[in-house]
């Protein structure tokens, strides 16, 4: 067990600057309009940094700035540009406590995880695009014997990233790491609630990067992520967030004749078959853990298992049993490598669970486990932590159709392989599912009905870049997390070149 | 304190409003009215900031026939002109969320999309009970 120094105390890893402007043009930008704003801890729920309050001039600026880096950074070669990427996984390995303690104080989020989960992931992640770029190659098809259309990849040029809050570090470098590698210049922003981190990931790795190529602007969404949606001057909006703010940004999109990938979320079925508990063996113990699973990253994640479906006749051993192996996930300081489940990310969330609670035992659920604040006491009084919940219900209640965001799970029983798709596919959403059988014909043809983009078979919240991320119905449009993702930034260029002297003949 | 505001009925053949504005909401409102002009609510599903009402400069978000007008409130003073504001939701989310009464809170936080609320260190959020005419999960 070690308890990593909170910040701002003598052996801390980290030492967060009072104060973080923009990033832009390879420096320091202060904002325009000379406003910041507090960077709340939800570790303890004080400030611990102020932060650039970005506003449509500063998105300006930093637009000029990706604009005068885009043509050049464009022409690098994809030797160059996967050996920037691979330094870029380099720093973030040789600074993994660092970014660790930086990640967990601006998120809340327990520190074994951007240890071991979120920085080794994001590190592998350029270097898969830094390996995937290099691979790709154009293509061309002969027309016939004179004739060949030569297909080539070019960058969109500059491109505008909104970023969430559960993963700020990772989920930013889903969408950095193939824009760079496709050879595109960025204007980010980082999620409010969480604006720190990645400005002390790229005090590490700015320099790495041409000036221009990466720029940050911070700020409230209303205020700087409008603007920089909107704006004229990006070939492409990527966002990572919740429906009503993706169909805005698709209208924006819209407006500018733009592309858009959008990533809105889930209400992810995990469907137990009844044979998982024909044994109390390794494959039953890990089914627990995958029902567990909901807690992890405090249920702040887009495909949180948080509707688990069990098959009748084991429903009730093993919920039992699930119940019982929640009740030891540890709650305690997200400093402590022990610590299982931390903070949410911000007081307006852990209010929003609340009231998903309150509004789930007014359907009628039955409280199974949980169901309140946590207070932790002492330092951590003030912090922002939910005890795993359990609930059990039926799919038609709220409970079973919004995403709560917590580490809160609303379970129910189905009948046969029917009634468990069935309840499974009635949802909004379609992002995450998870399939749990010894069976594998009938894991397989699950796995193939659940309409969502990434289903788990017999695992959960595995997250290798290679496997592609993303969802069906309301939960979004486009791919991450696989070289499918390089086609969202980039345009073919189709050379279409006749290799004959006769003329078409029609004039 | 000010008092809650209830919407007026919207959807066709219903007798009973749906939505309302907690008092703390209708003062935030009229500030953020003054601020931005007349404004519009579309609730929210999905991710991170999500299942939240949204609050924009009305005619911001492009509403459709994929949604539904739950009900329209008016946030004015008493005797004052009126200044409405329409509350929507998407037809899909609607069908599993008909059954509930919403009311508007405002609470401590920090993000939320675009909403026009954030900067004032704010979050509007949703309180729910059931409805007393609809019938839950029919």
């Amino acid at each position: 067990m070690t308890v990593y120094a909170a910040p701002g105390t003598p052996d801390a890893k980290v030492t967060f600057k009072p104060r973080y402007e923009h990033w832009i043009g390879g420096g320091w930008v202060k904002p325009v309009k000379g406003q910041y704003f507090e960077d709340i801890s939800p570790v303890n729920g004080k400030p611990f940094a102020e932060v650039a309050r970005g506003t449509a001039e500063d998105i300006e600026a930093a637009l000029d700035a990706a604009h005068k880096a885009a043509p050049a950074w464009g022409k690098t070669s994809t030797t160059e540009r996967a050996a920037v990427l691979n330094k870029i996984a380099d720093v973030i390995d040789a600074n993994l406590e660092l970014l660790a303690v930086a990640e967990t104080w601006d998120n809340g989020k327990p520190i074994r995880e951007p240890l071991n989960a979120d920085l080794p992931l994001a590190a592998d992640h350029f270097r898969y695009f830094a390996a995937a770029i290099r691979a790709q190659e154009g293509y061309f098809a002969e027309m016939d014997g004179d004739m060949t259309a030569y297909h080539f990849h070019e960058p969109l040029g500059v491109v505008g990233q909104i970023i969430p809050w559960n993963f700020p570090i990772l989920m930013a470098v889903w969408k950095l790491a193939p824009a760079l590698a496709a050879g595109n210049a960025i204007v980010l922003k980082p999620a409010e609630q969480t604006p720190v981190s990645i400005m002390v990931l790229v005090e590490l790795i700015g320099d790495i990067l041409p000036p221009g190529v990466l720029n940050i602007v911070n700020g409230f969404g209303v205020e700087a992520g409008k603007p920089l949606a909107s704006s004229p001057r990006i070939r492409k909006i990527a966002f990572t967030g919740e429906t009503t703010t993706g169909r805005l940004i698709l209208q924006y999109a819209s407006a500018n004749i733009i592309p858009s990938t959008v990533e809105l979320g889930g209400k992810s079925p995990n469907l137990f078959f009844k044979d998982v508990a024909d044994q109390n063996d390794a494959f039953y113990d890990k089914a627990q853990e995958g029902f567990t699973l909901f807690a992890f990253n405090q249920g702040e994640v887009c495909t949180c298992p948080s509707r688990a479906l069990i098959q009748k006749p084991i429903y009730d051993s093993f919920l039992g049993d699930a119940i019982e192996r929640t009740k030891l996930a540890v709650q305690g300081n997200p400093l402590d490598t022990d610590t299982q489940v931390g903070a949410q990310a911000s007081n307006d969330q852990l209010e929003k669970i609340l009231s998903y609670i309150d509004i789930g035992k007014k359907e009628g659920a039955k409280l199974a486990l949980g169901g309140s604040r946590a207070d932790l006491g002492g330092d951590l009084s003030g912090g922002y932590y939910v005890e795993p919940t359990i609930f059990e219900g039926h799919n038609k209640m709220r409970l079973f159709q919004e995403e709560i965001f917590g580490p809160v799970v609303a379970v129910t029983s189905f009948e046969d392989y029917d009634d468990g798709i069935a309840i499974a596919n009635d949802t909004l959403y379609g992002l995450g599912a998870g399939v749990w059988s010894r069976n594998g014909n009938v894991a397989y043809r699950a796995g193939r009905d659940i309409q969502a983009g990434r289903v788990w078979v017999n695992n959960y919240h595995a997250y290798p870049a290679g496997a592609a991320f993303g969802g069906y119905k309301s939960s979004g449009i486009g791919r991450e997390n696989n070289r499918l993702a390089l086609d969202h930034y980039q345009q073919t260029k189709n050379l279409l070149v006749s290799y004959s002297e006769n003329k078409l003949g029609f004039f | 304190m000010t008092e809650t505001a209830v919407a007026t009925v919207t959807i066709e053949g219903e007798r009973a409003p749906r939505v309302e504005l907690l008092g703390p909401s209708v003062d935030l409102l009229r500030r953020l009215w003054d601020q931005y002009g007349p404004l519009m609510f579309h609730q929210s599903g999905g991710c991170c900031d999500g299942s939240s009402p949204m609050c924009y400069p009305a005619g911001d978000f492009i509403t459709s026939d994929q949604d539904v007008l739950l009900g329209r409130l008016d946030i004015a003073a008493p005797g004052g002109e009126p200044q409405s504001i329409d509350f929507w939701m998407s037809s899909e989310q609607f069908a599993y969320w008909s059954h509930t009464y919403l009311s508007v809170d405002v609470v401590k936080g920090r993000g939320s999309g675009f909403s026009v609320e954030a900067p004032e260190g704010v979050r509007f959020i949703i309180r729910s009970r059931l409805m007393d005419e609809a019938v839950p999960f029919a």
